[in-house]
């Protein structure tokens, strides 16, 4: 049994403006929930910037040399076919085939990437803290394993009814919801 | 909320003073309920001509080719002018969510869900084509190269027809991992609304979904990267379809022009199936405040710029014989303008060049009838482009004692009507159990698009002296929204 309070908001601008007061008043947000993605987010949360372009363009990176090394290899070493004696080495007539296999590897490296880095799976469980967070409503959770005192508790609600906050709901989870700490 | 704003000049992209909640609502509620009778109809149609389809491709890999009416010098036709029509048809998906978020097009969000659904049912259909066209299908994995027994003996990687499986696989790949992750969020908003089995089978194709602030900026990463990395895609699989034909050496096909020329047409195609299928959609799930008049309008838009893109390549094309001062290209296009095929080159010309500049008049490119009627009228046409080019230049070879007439079997309409059965019967299904809007991306715009958000930012400007000069601006601009929401105290909610 994992323990959260979700602050439940109605409206993306408040969400923000309350993530930095929270921040401010020097409390942990364990995570933010939202129906869609709000530009500055993950700035007023001060999350690490997402690092998936970099690995997107090693996974690019391989797919072109894989490309290259393979029609290379084949075409000059492992059965170099004469054709009209042209060269078995024909740079220009690679290059669909590589910028495809570019693409190709990057696409699905990062996609890959990004469902494991998320936990996103088709085995995954459906309890979710709130259902109206994919509809209408932002959440902003706090850990009460963390903040497990009566005093922390108040301190949290004291904060949150200081900002456009429509709900506070303690919330008891079967299974772990994990922090944007955990995910980065 | 000072820092969305959106001059009061532009039309709403999201009509009807929607809240967030109202989308979800509108688009997820065309999941939910029960089956409508029309929707069960026309999909047994659809799937009964889909299997007529089906049961003609295993008649021709039965029989063999030769039950298609192919000849001594026509060996492509309707199955690679199908493969060609549908691939085109499959480039607008991608290109609305690929090249339009990259131009940060705010209106592709009405309508990016559907074309890319569009796009990988068109793909599917296409990749039919080359793989029955083969004779042998059972033999269809040799065009991949895999290390084998017989020496091994490799594919031959000059070859445009193998950039051609690269291009294709990699674009249908490529499409599907875009707009599945796309789907995801708006999965889990109907997972949401949803109990027992079907929340299960949601949370399924969810993926487990929840909208955290990690998911969402990796998400937004992901998609910028992919549509960059998509944008050059959509461009080179056309390119490459074309250098199926331009790299050849047959007059009328041995064309440096034919790159641009069928990327230009392939958007023009894609565009006018999307708007075939949109405003259909939308009359049938009352989704008119999502896909706007103003919606409809840029995709015309598009469909000018390309068409008169087409327009051009033709004439150039005439132009380019005519100069080029080589006999056996000047006769390739004579034959296509007075020859046995004047009917397909004429239909052509009127489909594909005349009708799309229609579009010049503001109050044609407004009217969804019309707009739908033209729609129709370039499928048609660029159909015939691709059949006038593949077999008009095949039917009159450099032996004139085999020069043949080329006409169609059963066998090959009944294959080509059958792919457009798959195809609807594959939309039909997708309408019903997918969110057709993309929810999560459409509530991202709501401020910025919205008609009571615009028509708030007129009266800030009016009232602070911003804007048009004589002051009327704004009140325009209000007024513009006020025909689907008249009650100006609404407003003041937001």
């Amino acid at each position: 049994m994992y323990n959260y309070l979700v602050g439940i908001y109605g409206d993306d601008d408040d969400l923000i403006q309350a993530v930095r007061k929270v921040k401010d008043a020097g409390l942990e947000i364990h995570d933010c929930l939202t129906p869609f993605p709000i530009h500055g987010l993950e700035k007023a949360m001060e999350l690490k910037e997402s690092r998936l372009h970099t690995a997107g363009f090693f996974y690019g990176a391989t797919g072109t040399m894989f490309a290259l090394f393979c029609m290379t290899w084949i075409q000059t070493y492992s059965w170099p076919l004469n054709v009209g004696g042209k060269p078995g080495f024909a740079l220009l007539s690679f290059i669909p085939i590589t910028f495809e296999l570019t693409v190709l590897f990057a696409a699905v490296g990062m996609t890959v990437t990004y469902y494991l880095r998320n936990r996103l799976s088709i085995f995954r469980h459906d309890e979710v803290l709130d259902v109206r967070i994919t509809d209408h409503k932002f959440a902003m959770v706090f850990d009460l394993d963390k903040y497990d005192s009566e005093e922390d508790l108040n301190r949290i609600k004291r904060v949150l009814q200081s900002t456009k906050v429509e709900e506070i709901n303690l919330r008891e989870m079967q299974h772990k919801v994990y922090s944007a700490e955990e995910q980065s | 909320m000072s820092h969305h704003y959106t001059s009061p000049i532009r039309e709403p992209l999201v009509e009807g003073n929607k809240t967030y909640h109202d989308i979800t609502d509108d688009i997820a509620k065309a999941t939910e309920g029960s089956i409508k009778p029309l929707w069960l109809v026309a999909l047994l149609v659809c799937a009964t001509i889909g299997l007529w389809g089906i049961l003609n491709i295993l008649y021709t890999i039965w029989y063999g080719i030769g039950v298609w009416g192919l000849n001594k010098t026509v060996g492509w036709a309707w199955d690679i002018t199908n493969f060609v029509w549908w691939i085109g048809i499959g480039h607008a998906g991608t290109l609305i969510s690929a090249i339009l978020l990259l131009f940060r097009q705010r209106w592709r969000t009405g309508v990016n869900r559907a074309a890319e659904a569009m796009t990988i049912f068109a793909v599917m259909c296409a990749a039919i084509y080359p793989g029955i066209h083969m004779g042998r299908i059972w033999l269809a994995f040799f065009i991949f190269p895999y290390p084998n027994s017989r020496g091994p003996l490799w594919v031959n990687f000059n070859s445009p027809l193998l950039w051609d499986v690269f291009a294709i696989s990699t674009y249908f790949t490529v499409s599907l991992l875009f707009w599945y992750t796309g789907l995801l969020p708006d999965f889990a908003t109907i997972r949401d609304r949803a109990r027992g089995l079907r929340r299960k089978i949601y949370n399924v194709l969810a993926f487990g979904w929840t909208g955290t602030a990690k998911q969402w900026e990796r998400f937004e990463s992901l998609s910028l990267v992919l549509a960059g990395l998509a944008t050059p895609l959509v461009l080179s699989v056309h390119t490459i379809v074309s250098f199926d034909f331009a790299t050849s050496v047959i007059p009328g096909w041995h064309t440096t022009i034919f790159p641009p020329y069928f990327v230009a047409g392939a958007i023009f195609s894609g565009f006018a199936m999307v708007l075939t299928l949109m405003l259909i959609t939308r009359k049938l799930l009352n989704l008119e405040e999502y896909i706007t008049i103003g919606h409809i309008e840029s995709m015309n838009k598009v469909i000018t710029l390309t068409g008169s893109i087409v327009g051009v390549a033709y004439i150039t094309e005439l132009f380019i014989a005519w100069y080029s001062g080589v006999l056996y290209e000047q006769y390739a296009f004579e034959n296509r303008i007075f020859g046995d095929y004047w009917w397909a080159y004429a239909s052509m010309m009127t489909c594909n060049v005349i009708s799309p500049q229609l579009f010049w008049v503001r109050k044609l490119r407004r009217s969804v009838a019309f707009t739908f009627f033209l729609s129709i009228v370039i499928n048609i046409g660029m159909w015939f482009e691709r059949f006038v080019i593949i077999v008009t230049s095949l039917h009159e070879d450099y032996v004139p004692s085999s020069w043949l007439y080329y006409s169609p079997t059963w066998v090959e309409v009944s294959i080509f009507v059958g792919t457009m059965g798959i195809f609807m019967t594959l939309f039909l299904l997708f309408a019903r159990f997918f969110p057709v809007i993309a929810i999560a991306e459409v509530k991202s715009i709501l401020k910025v698009g919205g008609d009571q958000y615009i028509a708030e930012y007129a009266r800030q400007d009016k009232a602070e002296g911003r804007g048009w000069v004589d002051g009327s601006y704004g009140a325009a601009a209000a007024g513009m929204a006020s025909p689907k929401s008249p009650k100006d105290a609404d407003y003041d909610k937001h």
